[in-house]
């Protein structure tokens, strides 16, 4: 098939450039989980990094997660789990001018991996492991990228689905780090280019 | 629980590959490693859900947003919101940001030497409606120079941001204007090797919706990734 045939084609991206603050800001979410809503409260705190290692200080990141019960707030989630008012598993943030981010949110639950399908061998859990999706653009991005936080010492991380798709010496990037003092505290580091460059996913 | 239905797959050379070498950003920012090819999930398939909390009729029409109207070329800008299968995306959020007419930005980084328009901050947002549509009312922005080469400049355009029914289904774009000479030197226009793909970010002028004695139409429809009909998709097992 032709791009010619006449057939709807998704919209091409293109760059959020450096001026996104404008068109953005409006709906900058930090803090996604007000004092009602159940789970273990955490931060996160990191920085956006490019290829020579200098901090990107107009990044803009988009969070999705689920519930501590590891449920979306969307209709195709039809899990018979419970949703939480006041959790919408949305935020936004932008880097400040030291290319830091933070945000602070509950630890998701597990959410189910695709049923495994086909030989045996491909062994990934029924169940995810708890991660946070995420969709960073900058000004030099054409497009955005795509990748996942997960949490350290979770003994689900040993058989994720999307982990497990991951060559085993980059898993790391994908794993945010636990502050020493303060065990609801993690630094989680997003490197767009060069060594330790952070995973991205096609999806 | 019912089996994961995946969102379709970009149809090859219809989105920008990430290091584009014109686009002298890229090269500094795009990422040297191949993407992990990930088959959609549950997180994939859902997605931040807007409500009508968001609908604000003063953010649809950025001439009305200060005490005075905005200078410029006033215009209407509309079109639907569809997937690739032609069906509308209803209740979806949509937000613009662009330049004022003397094409300068209201952000403290833009350096332009041009005046600020006190009556035009250039923000909107919006909720499509149940057939899918949008429509924002603004002036027409300027086009302004960068740095990216000698003699650069961005041909005029507005920015686009569009969640659609999934966190796969995110989109953010720019939509241009009819007949600009700009956009052939553009190297962000310029950023998707597929011709057609590029003139879809093209608006339409239209008569039908612009206004007798008040602002001129475009008509900008944008398409987010269809549906596939499997349930799920071969899964190639472990990581390569």
């Amino acid at each position: 098939m032709t791009p010619d045939s006449g057939t709807l084609r998704a919209t091409t991206w293109q760059t959020v450039g450096p001026f996104f603050k404008i068109g953005l800001a409006w709906l900058y979410r930090e803090d996604l989980a007000d004092a009602n809503v159940l789970g273990e409260r955490i931060e996160i705190t990191g920085h956006v990094f490019d290829a020579d290692g200098n901090t990107v200080p107009d990044a803009v990141l988009e969070l999705w997660q689920a519930n501590s019960q590891g449920k979306y707030a969307h209709p195709e989630d039809e899990q018979n789990k419970p949703i939480d008012a006041g959790f919408s598993g949305f935020g936004r943030i932008a880097t400040d001018d030291q290319g830091r981010f933070r945000f602070t949110t509950i630890k998701p639950g597990q959410v189910p991996a695709p049923e495994i399908s086909g030989k045996a061998g491909t062994a990934w859990a029924p169940l995810q492991a708890p991660h946070i999706n995420v969709s960073v653009c900058t000004r030099g991005l054409l497009r955005r990228l795509v990748t996942r936080i997960y949490f350290p010492d979770d003994a689900a991380n040993a058989a994720d689905f999307a982990l497990l798709k991951v060559a085993p010496a980059r898993r790391s990037t994908l794993i945010a780090k636990r502050s020493a003092n303060s065990p609801s505290k993690f630094e989680w580091n997003l490197v767009l280019k060069g060594s330790n460059e952070t995973v991205f996913f096609d999806i | 629980m019912a089996p994961f239905r995946p969102y379709r797959r970009y149809h090859p050379g219809t989105q920008p590959e990430l290091l584009h070498p014109a686009y002298v950003s890229s090269q500094k920012r795009a990422p040297s490693q191949p993407l992990v090819h990930l088959p959609h999930t549950i997180s994939e398939v859902t997605g931040p859900v807007f409500g009508d909390e968001l609908v604000d009729v003063k953010a649809s029409d950025l001439t009305k947003q200060h005490s005075a109207e905005p200078i410029g070329e006033r215009i209407i800008v509309s079109g639907r919101v569809i997937d690739e299968d032609g069906r509308p995306l209803p209740h979806t959020l949509v937000e613009i940001w662009q330049a004022n007419s003397a094409g300068r930005y209201a952000h403290a980084i833009d350096q332009h030497d041009a005046p600020l328009d006190p009556n035009f901050t250039g923000c909107g947002h919006t909720v499509t409606d149940a057939e899918g549509r949008y429509r924002f009312v603004t002036i027409k922005p300027g086009a302004y120079p960068w740095q990216n080469h000698y003699n650069a400049w961005r041909a005029a355009h507005i920015h686009f941001s569009v969640f659609g029914p999934a966190f796969a289904t995110r989109l953010i774009s720019q939509m241009y204007f009819p007949g600009d000479p700009l956009m052939v030197n553009d190297p962000i226009f310029n950023c998707t090797a597929d011709e057609s793909a590029r003139n879809r970010l093209i608006s339409l002028f239209d008569l039908k919706t612009t206004m007798p004695l008040h602002a001129l139409g475009y008509q900008f429809d944008i398409v987010m990734s269809g549906r596939d009909a499997t349930p799920f998709e071969q899964d190639h097992g472990a990581h390569r």
